[in-house]
Protein backbone atom coordinates (compact mmCIF):
# COMPACT_ATOMS: atom_id res chain seq x y z
CA UNK A 1 0.00 0.00 0.00
CA UNK A 2 2.69 2.45 0.89
CA UNK A 3 4.44 2.14 -2.46
CA UNK A 4 1.17 3.18 -4.11
CA UNK A 5 0.93 6.26 -1.95
CA UNK A 6 3.00 8.64 -4.13
CA UNK A 7 0.92 7.64 -7.16
CA UNK A 8 -2.29 8.20 -5.22
CA UNK A 9 -1.04 11.58 -4.07
CA UNK A 10 -0.11 12.50 -7.63
CA UNK A 11 -3.55 11.49 -8.90
CA UNK A 12 -5.30 13.49 -6.18
CA UNK A 13 -3.20 16.58 -6.86
CA UNK A 14 -3.96 16.36 -10.57
CA UNK A 15 -7.69 16.03 -9.84
CA UNK A 16 -7.54 19.05 -7.58
CA UNK A 17 -5.83 21.23 -10.18
CA UNK A 18 -8.27 20.21 -12.94
CA UNK A 19 -11.22 20.92 -10.64
CA UNK A 20 -9.77 24.33 -9.71
CA UNK A 21 -9.38 25.29 -13.37
CA UNK A 22 -12.95 24.14 -14.09
CA UNK A 23 -14.20 26.23 -11.15
CA UNK A 24 -12.61 29.34 -12.59
CA UNK A 25 -13.37 28.88 -16.25
CA UNK A 26 -16.73 27.17 -16.56
CA UNK A 27 -19.66 29.16 -17.86
CA UNK A 28 -22.35 27.76 -15.61
CA UNK A 29 -22.33 28.75 -11.94
CA UNK A 30 -23.59 25.51 -10.31
CA UNK A 31 -20.81 23.58 -12.02
CA UNK A 32 -18.25 26.09 -10.75
CA UNK A 33 -19.53 25.81 -7.17
CA UNK A 34 -19.50 22.03 -7.32
CA UNK A 35 -15.95 22.07 -8.65
CA UNK A 36 -14.87 24.27 -5.74
CA UNK A 37 -16.50 21.79 -3.36
CA UNK A 38 -14.55 19.01 -5.05
CA UNK A 39 -11.29 20.93 -4.52
CA UNK A 40 -12.09 21.13 -0.80
CA UNK A 41 -12.97 17.45 -0.61
CA UNK A 42 -9.78 16.30 -2.29
CA UNK A 43 -7.80 18.67 -0.07
CA UNK A 44 -9.37 16.92 2.92
CA UNK A 45 -8.16 13.53 1.63
CA UNK A 46 -4.69 14.99 1.07
CA UNK A 47 -4.64 16.24 4.64
CA UNK A 48 -5.28 12.67 5.77
CA UNK A 49 -2.39 11.38 3.65
CA UNK A 50 -0.20 14.09 5.23
CA UNK A 51 -0.97 12.61 8.69
CA UNK A 52 -3.30 15.38 9.95
CA UNK A 53 -6.67 13.84 10.88
CA UNK A 54 -7.91 16.90 12.82
CA UNK A 55 -7.40 19.21 9.88
CA UNK A 56 -8.96 16.65 7.50
CA UNK A 57 -12.14 16.50 9.57
CA UNK A 58 -12.37 20.26 9.84
CA UNK A 59 -11.84 20.81 6.12
CA UNK A 60 -14.38 18.14 5.18
CA UNK A 61 -17.07 19.48 7.51
CA UNK A 62 -16.50 23.19 7.03
CA UNK A 63 -14.81 23.67 3.67
CA UNK A 64 -16.61 21.05 1.67
CA UNK A 65 -19.96 21.10 3.46
CA UNK A 66 -20.76 24.55 4.75
CA UNK A 67 -19.03 26.66 2.08
CA UNK A 68 -20.65 24.78 -0.80
CA UNK A 69 -24.04 25.09 0.86
CA UNK A 70 -23.56 28.83 1.50
CA UNK A 71 -22.59 29.44 -2.13
CA UNK A 72 -25.58 27.50 -3.47
CA UNK A 73 -27.91 29.23 -1.05
CA UNK A 74 -26.86 32.72 -2.09
CA UNK A 75 -26.90 31.67 -5.75
CA UNK A 76 -30.50 30.59 -5.28
CA UNK A 77 -31.38 33.96 -3.81
CA UNK A 78 -29.70 35.85 -6.64
CA UNK A 79 -31.34 34.03 -9.47
CA UNK A 80 -31.12 36.61 -12.20
CA UNK A 81 -27.53 37.65 -11.56
CA UNK A 82 -26.19 34.28 -12.58
CA UNK A 83 -25.16 35.25 -16.05
CA UNK A 84 -23.96 38.77 -15.43
CA UNK A 85 -20.46 39.88 -16.12
CA UNK A 86 -18.91 36.67 -17.36
CA UNK A 87 -15.65 36.54 -19.18
CA UNK A 88 -16.18 37.24 -22.89
CA UNK B 1 -6.45 43.49 -22.29
CA UNK B 2 -3.86 45.56 -20.46
CA UNK B 3 -5.45 44.50 -17.20
CA UNK B 4 -5.06 40.84 -18.01
CA UNK B 5 -1.48 41.37 -19.01
CA UNK B 6 -0.71 43.07 -15.70
CA UNK B 7 -2.46 40.26 -13.83
CA UNK B 8 -0.38 37.65 -15.65
CA UNK B 9 2.86 39.53 -14.94
CA UNK B 10 1.95 39.78 -11.25
CA UNK B 11 1.17 36.07 -11.07
CA UNK B 12 4.45 35.25 -12.82
CA UNK B 13 6.28 37.21 -10.13
CA UNK B 14 4.42 35.28 -7.44
CA UNK B 15 5.23 32.03 -9.21
CA UNK B 16 8.93 32.92 -9.20
CA UNK B 17 8.83 33.55 -5.44
CA UNK B 18 6.95 30.30 -4.84
CA UNK B 19 9.40 28.35 -6.98
CA UNK B 20 12.29 29.72 -4.94
CA UNK B 21 10.55 28.66 -1.73
CA UNK B 22 9.72 25.23 -3.10
CA UNK B 23 13.16 24.35 -4.37
CA UNK B 24 14.90 25.65 -1.29
CA UNK B 25 12.76 23.58 1.06
CA UNK B 26 14.23 20.50 2.72
CA UNK B 27 11.96 18.65 5.15
CA UNK B 28 13.17 18.29 8.72
CA UNK B 29 14.30 14.94 10.02
CA UNK B 30 13.94 15.74 13.71
CA UNK B 31 11.28 17.72 15.50
CA UNK B 32 12.21 21.31 16.20
CA UNK B 33 12.41 22.67 19.74
CA UNK B 34 8.79 23.77 20.13
CA UNK B 35 7.36 20.53 18.74
CA UNK B 36 9.72 18.50 20.90
CA UNK B 37 8.52 20.36 23.99
CA UNK B 38 4.89 19.73 23.12
CA UNK B 39 5.52 16.07 22.28
CA UNK B 40 7.36 15.34 25.50
CA UNK B 41 5.29 17.27 27.98
CA UNK B 42 1.66 16.97 26.84
CA UNK B 43 0.85 13.56 28.29
CA UNK B 44 2.62 14.23 31.57
CA UNK B 45 1.60 17.85 32.18
CA UNK B 46 -1.86 18.04 30.68
CA UNK B 47 -3.05 14.46 30.44
CA UNK B 48 -4.42 14.91 26.94
CA UNK B 49 -3.92 12.26 24.26
CA UNK B 50 -4.54 14.51 21.27
CA UNK B 51 -1.60 16.91 21.11
CA UNK B 52 -3.23 19.25 18.58
CA UNK B 53 -6.19 19.68 20.94
CA UNK B 54 -3.84 20.41 23.82
CA UNK B 55 -2.11 23.09 21.76
CA UNK B 56 -5.34 24.70 20.55
CA UNK B 57 -7.07 24.74 23.94
CA UNK B 58 -4.30 25.14 26.50
CA UNK B 59 -0.85 25.98 25.19
CA UNK B 60 -2.14 28.52 22.68
CA UNK B 61 -5.61 29.02 24.13
CA UNK B 62 -5.52 32.78 23.79
CA UNK B 63 -5.34 32.45 19.98
CA UNK B 64 -8.46 30.30 20.08
CA UNK B 65 -10.24 32.90 22.15
CA UNK B 66 -9.29 35.47 19.52
CA UNK B 67 -10.54 33.23 16.74
CA UNK B 68 -13.89 32.66 18.43
CA UNK B 69 -14.15 36.44 18.75
CA UNK B 70 -13.47 36.89 15.02
CA UNK B 71 -16.17 34.34 14.19
CA UNK B 72 -18.61 36.11 16.50
CA UNK B 73 -17.79 39.37 14.77
CA UNK B 74 -18.40 37.82 11.33
CA UNK B 75 -21.76 36.39 12.43
CA UNK B 76 -22.83 39.75 13.90
CA UNK B 77 -21.84 41.67 10.77
CA UNK B 78 -23.71 39.23 8.54
CA UNK B 79 -26.78 39.70 10.73
CA UNK B 80 -26.36 43.47 10.58
CA UNK B 81 -25.80 43.71 6.81
CA UNK B 82 -28.74 41.46 5.98
CA UNK B 83 -31.13 42.98 8.52
CA UNK B 84 -32.75 45.30 6.03
CA UNK B 85 -33.58 42.53 3.61
CA UNK B 86 -35.80 40.37 5.80
CA UNK B 87 -38.82 39.36 3.84
CA UNK B 88 -42.01 41.03 4.89
CA UNK B 89 -44.65 39.17 2.90
CA UNK B 90 -45.20 35.50 3.76
CA UNK B 91 -43.83 33.19 1.11
CA UNK B 92 -45.87 30.54 -0.62
CA UNK B 93 -45.38 27.07 0.76
CA UNK B 94 -43.29 24.89 -1.53
CA UNK B 95 -43.95 21.13 -1.26
CA UNK B 96 -40.67 19.58 -0.28
CA UNK B 97 -41.22 15.90 -0.76
CA UNK B 98 -41.82 13.15 1.72
CA UNK B 99 -38.40 11.57 1.39
CA UNK B 100 -36.68 14.72 2.59
CA UNK B 101 -39.08 15.32 5.46
CA UNK B 102 -39.02 11.79 6.81
CA UNK B 103 -35.29 11.45 6.27
CA UNK B 104 -34.71 14.70 8.15
CA UNK B 105 -36.76 13.57 11.12
CA UNK B 106 -34.68 10.42 11.27
CA UNK B 107 -31.27 11.91 10.63
CA UNK B 108 -31.17 15.17 12.57
CA UNK B 109 -31.02 13.62 16.08
CA UNK B 110 -28.25 11.29 14.88
CA UNK B 111 -26.29 14.17 13.39
CA UNK B 112 -26.60 16.20 16.59
CA UNK B 113 -25.49 13.16 18.59
CA UNK B 114 -22.46 12.73 16.34
CA UNK B 115 -21.56 16.40 16.77
CA UNK B 116 -21.77 16.17 20.55
CA UNK B 117 -19.71 12.95 20.52
CA UNK B 118 -17.01 14.58 18.42
CA UNK B 119 -16.51 17.54 20.68
CA UNK B 120 -16.79 15.67 23.94
CA UNK B 121 -14.06 13.26 22.82
CA UNK B 122 -11.84 15.97 21.43
CA UNK B 123 -8.97 15.24 23.79
CA UNK B 124 -8.81 11.52 22.94
CA UNK B 125 -9.43 11.13 19.22
CA UNK B 126 -9.17 13.46 16.26
CA UNK B 127 -11.95 15.95 16.53
CA UNK B 128 -12.88 18.68 18.90
CA UNK B 129 -14.96 21.79 19.19
CA UNK B 130 -14.69 23.19 15.67
CA UNK B 131 -15.51 19.94 13.92
CA UNK B 132 -18.35 19.19 16.34
CA UNK B 133 -19.76 22.68 15.95
CA UNK B 134 -19.70 22.37 12.16
CA UNK B 135 -21.48 19.01 12.33
CA UNK B 136 -24.18 20.50 14.56
CA UNK B 137 -24.58 23.38 12.12
CA UNK B 138 -25.04 20.82 9.31
CA UNK B 139 -27.84 19.23 11.29
CA UNK B 140 -29.57 22.57 11.64
CA UNK B 141 -29.01 23.19 7.93
CA UNK B 142 -30.84 19.94 7.15
CA UNK B 143 -33.90 21.12 9.08
CA UNK B 144 -33.67 24.34 7.10
CA UNK B 145 -33.73 22.44 3.80
CA UNK B 146 -36.65 20.27 4.82
CA UNK B 147 -38.79 23.14 6.00
CA UNK B 148 -37.89 26.35 4.18
CA UNK B 149 -40.56 28.38 5.95
CA UNK B 150 -39.26 27.56 9.38
CA UNK B 151 -38.37 30.70 11.21
CA UNK B 152 -35.38 30.25 13.46
CA UNK B 153 -35.62 31.83 16.84
CA UNK B 154 -32.64 34.15 16.92
CA UNK B 155 -33.26 34.38 20.66
CA UNK B 156 -32.38 30.76 21.41
CA UNK B 157 -29.28 30.76 19.20
CA UNK B 158 -27.88 33.96 20.64
CA UNK B 159 -28.69 32.79 24.19
CA UNK B 160 -26.66 29.59 23.66
CA UNK B 161 -23.84 31.56 22.09
CA UNK B 162 -23.67 34.16 24.86
CA UNK B 163 -23.84 31.63 27.70
CA UNK B 164 -21.14 29.47 26.14
CA UNK B 165 -18.91 32.49 25.63
CA UNK B 166 -19.35 33.74 29.19
CA UNK B 167 -18.57 30.33 30.66
CA UNK B 168 -15.51 29.98 28.42
CA UNK B 169 -14.01 33.21 29.74
CA UNK B 170 -15.09 32.32 33.28
CA UNK B 171 -13.20 29.02 33.12
CA UNK B 172 -10.20 30.88 31.76
CA UNK B 173 -10.29 33.28 34.69
CA UNK B 174 -10.73 30.36 37.10
CA UNK B 175 -7.53 28.96 35.66
CA UNK B 176 -5.87 32.26 36.50
CA UNK B 177 -7.05 32.08 40.12
CA UNK B 178 -6.75 28.37 40.86
CA UNK B 179 -3.93 27.10 38.67
CA UNK B 180 -0.99 28.29 36.58
CA UNK B 181 -2.48 30.91 34.28
CA UNK B 182 -5.29 31.95 31.98
CA UNK B 183 -7.05 28.92 30.46
CA UNK B 184 -4.90 26.47 32.36
CA UNK B 185 -6.66 23.15 32.39
CA UNK B 186 -5.36 21.90 35.72
CA UNK B 187 -8.29 23.31 37.67
CA UNK B 188 -9.95 19.90 37.28
CA UNK B 189 -8.17 16.60 38.08
CA UNK B 190 -5.98 15.24 35.32
CA UNK B 191 -6.83 11.55 35.49
CA UNK B 192 -5.18 8.91 33.29
CA UNK B 193 -4.32 9.56 29.68
CA UNK B 194 -6.92 7.95 27.43
CA UNK B 195 -9.97 8.00 29.63
CA UNK B 196 -13.01 10.15 29.02
CA UNK B 197 -12.76 12.09 32.27
CA UNK B 198 -9.15 13.10 31.91
CA UNK B 199 -7.16 16.12 30.77
CA UNK B 200 -8.63 18.43 33.36
CA UNK B 201 -10.79 21.17 31.93
CA UNK B 202 -10.02 20.49 28.23
CA UNK B 203 -13.28 18.57 27.49
CA UNK B 204 -15.30 21.30 29.22
CA UNK B 205 -13.57 24.12 27.36
CA UNK B 206 -13.80 22.36 24.02
CA UNK B 207 -17.48 21.56 24.52
CA UNK B 208 -18.16 25.23 25.17
CA UNK B 209 -16.16 26.20 22.08
CA UNK B 210 -18.11 23.62 20.05
CA UNK B 211 -21.46 24.99 21.19
CA UNK B 212 -20.39 28.56 20.53
CA UNK B 213 -19.04 27.83 17.04
CA UNK B 214 -22.14 25.76 16.17
CA UNK B 215 -24.39 28.56 17.38
CA UNK B 216 -22.49 31.12 15.33
CA UNK B 217 -22.71 29.08 12.13
CA UNK B 218 -26.42 28.56 12.81
CA UNK B 219 -26.85 32.29 13.28
CA UNK B 220 -25.21 32.97 9.91
CA UNK B 221 -27.52 30.42 8.28
CA UNK B 222 -30.57 31.89 10.01
CA UNK B 223 -29.69 35.41 8.86
CA UNK B 224 -29.26 34.20 5.29
CA UNK B 225 -32.49 32.23 5.32
CA UNK B 226 -34.53 35.22 6.44
CA UNK B 227 -33.65 37.20 3.34
CA UNK B 228 -36.07 37.47 0.49
CA UNK B 229 -35.49 36.17 -2.98
CA UNK B 230 -34.37 38.84 -5.43
CA UNK C 1 5.32 13.73 -0.92
CA UNK C 2 5.47 16.96 1.00
CA UNK C 3 7.02 18.59 -2.06
CA UNK C 4 4.16 17.40 -4.25
CA UNK C 5 1.52 18.70 -1.87
CA UNK C 6 3.36 21.98 -1.46
CA UNK C 7 3.66 22.47 -5.23
CA UNK C 8 -0.07 21.76 -5.61
CA UNK C 9 -0.83 24.25 -2.86
CA UNK C 10 1.23 26.95 -4.57
CA UNK C 11 -0.50 26.25 -7.89
CA UNK C 12 -3.91 26.50 -6.22
CA UNK C 13 -2.95 29.89 -4.78
CA UNK C 14 -1.95 31.07 -8.26
CA UNK C 15 -5.16 29.75 -9.85
CA UNK C 16 -7.28 31.36 -7.15
CA UNK C 17 -5.45 34.68 -7.50
CA UNK C 18 -5.86 34.59 -11.28
CA UNK C 19 -9.58 33.96 -10.90
CA UNK C 20 -9.96 36.78 -8.40
CA UNK C 21 -8.08 39.23 -10.64
CA UNK C 22 -9.69 38.51 -14.00
CA UNK C 23 -13.29 37.46 -13.34
CA UNK C 24 -16.04 40.06 -13.41
CA UNK C 25 -18.86 38.23 -11.66
CA UNK C 26 -18.83 38.71 -7.88
CA UNK C 27 -19.74 35.12 -7.07
CA UNK C 28 -16.92 33.80 -9.22
CA UNK C 29 -14.46 36.02 -7.39
CA UNK C 30 -15.68 34.57 -4.10
CA UNK C 31 -15.22 31.03 -5.42
CA UNK C 32 -11.67 31.93 -6.50
CA UNK C 33 -10.93 33.19 -2.98
CA UNK C 34 -12.09 29.92 -1.43
CA UNK C 35 -9.81 27.99 -3.78
CA UNK C 36 -6.84 30.19 -2.81
CA UNK C 37 -7.73 29.58 0.86
CA UNK C 38 -7.56 25.82 0.37
CA UNK C 39 -4.19 26.24 -1.33
CA UNK C 40 -2.72 28.21 1.56
CA UNK C 41 -3.90 25.66 4.10
CA UNK C 42 -2.41 22.85 2.04
CA UNK C 43 0.99 24.56 1.95
CA UNK C 44 1.06 25.12 5.71
CA UNK C 45 0.13 21.52 6.53
CA UNK C 46 2.68 20.22 4.03
CA UNK C 47 5.44 22.11 5.87
CA UNK C 48 4.78 20.12 9.02
CA UNK C 49 4.93 16.69 7.39
CA UNK C 50 7.90 14.43 8.07
CA UNK C 51 8.64 11.22 6.25
CA UNK C 52 7.89 7.97 8.04
CA UNK C 53 6.11 9.54 10.97
CA UNK C 54 2.50 9.55 11.99
CA UNK C 55 -0.23 11.78 13.39
CA UNK C 56 0.32 13.57 16.73
CA UNK C 57 -2.10 11.51 18.81
CA UNK C 58 -1.02 9.33 21.71
CA UNK C 59 -2.87 6.02 21.69
CA UNK C 60 -2.11 2.30 21.33
CA UNK C 61 0.04 2.87 18.25
CA UNK C 62 2.19 5.68 19.63
CA UNK C 63 3.00 5.61 23.33
CA UNK C 64 3.79 8.71 25.31
CA UNK C 65 7.43 7.77 25.78
CA UNK C 66 8.09 7.20 22.08
CA UNK C 67 6.14 10.25 20.94
CA UNK C 68 9.17 12.38 20.16
CA UNK C 69 10.44 9.90 17.56
CA UNK C 70 7.13 8.98 16.02
CA UNK C 71 4.97 12.04 15.47
CA UNK C 72 5.06 14.94 13.06
CA UNK C 73 5.05 18.60 13.98
CA UNK C 74 1.70 19.46 15.62
CA UNK C 75 1.97 23.26 15.48
CA UNK C 76 1.09 23.80 11.75
CA UNK C 77 -2.06 21.72 12.25
CA UNK C 78 -3.19 23.94 15.11
CA UNK C 79 -2.61 27.00 12.91
CA UNK C 80 -4.53 25.56 9.96
CA UNK C 81 -7.47 24.58 12.20
CA UNK C 82 -7.97 28.23 13.06
CA UNK C 83 -7.38 29.34 9.48
CA UNK C 84 -10.08 27.09 8.00
CA UNK C 85 -12.74 28.30 10.41
CA UNK C 86 -11.91 31.95 9.83
CA UNK C 87 -11.86 31.30 6.09
CA UNK C 88 -15.48 30.18 6.11
CA UNK C 89 -16.42 33.17 8.29
CA UNK C 90 -14.88 35.54 5.75
CA UNK C 91 -16.64 33.71 2.88
CA UNK C 92 -19.99 34.14 4.64
CA UNK C 93 -19.24 37.83 5.07
CA UNK C 94 -18.35 38.24 1.37
CA UNK C 95 -21.57 36.50 0.37
CA UNK C 96 -23.64 38.80 2.59
CA UNK C 97 -22.03 41.82 0.91
CA UNK C 98 -22.66 40.33 -2.55
CA UNK C 99 -26.32 39.90 -1.67
CA UNK C 100 -26.55 43.48 -0.45
CA UNK C 101 -24.83 44.87 -3.56
CA UNK C 102 -27.17 42.90 -5.79
CA UNK C 103 -30.18 44.20 -3.85
CA UNK C 104 -28.89 47.72 -4.46
CA UNK C 105 -28.09 47.54 -8.17
CA UNK C 106 -29.53 44.30 -9.56
CA UNK C 107 -26.21 43.34 -11.08
CA UNK C 108 -23.27 41.19 -10.06
CA UNK C 109 -20.83 42.68 -12.55
CA UNK C 110 -18.14 44.72 -10.81
CA UNK C 111 -17.90 47.11 -13.73
CA UNK C 112 -21.29 48.49 -12.65
CA UNK C 113 -20.08 49.55 -9.20
CA UNK C 114 -18.18 52.72 -9.93
CA UNK C 115 -19.09 54.99 -7.00
CA UNK C 116 -15.62 54.93 -5.53
CA UNK C 117 -13.85 55.74 -8.78
CA UNK C 118 -12.24 59.16 -8.79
Amino acid sequence: MSHLLPWLTGLLCFTMLVAAIVAIRDKSMPVAILAAGLVSLVASILFLILASPDVAMTEAAIGSGLTTFLLFFVLGRLRAGEHDGEQP
Amino acid sequence: MIKRFIAVVLLAAFAAVFATLLFGYTPDTELNLTARYYAERTAADLGAANIVTAIVVTYRGLDTLGEVTVLFLAASIVGLVLAQDTHKTPRARVPVGELLTTGTRFLVPLILLLGVYVFVNGHLTPGGGFQGGAIIASGILLTLLADPLKHFGHGLISAIESVAGIFYVAIGLAGLLLAGGFLDNRILPLGNVGELFSAGAIPVIYSLIGLKVGAEFASILASLSDTEEL
Amino acid sequence: MAHLAMATGFLLILIGAYGALTQRNLLRMIIAFTIADSGVNLVIVAVGYMRGRTAPIIDNAVSAAAAVQRIIDPVPQALVLTAIVIGVGVTALMLAYAYRLYAQKRSLDIRDFTELKG
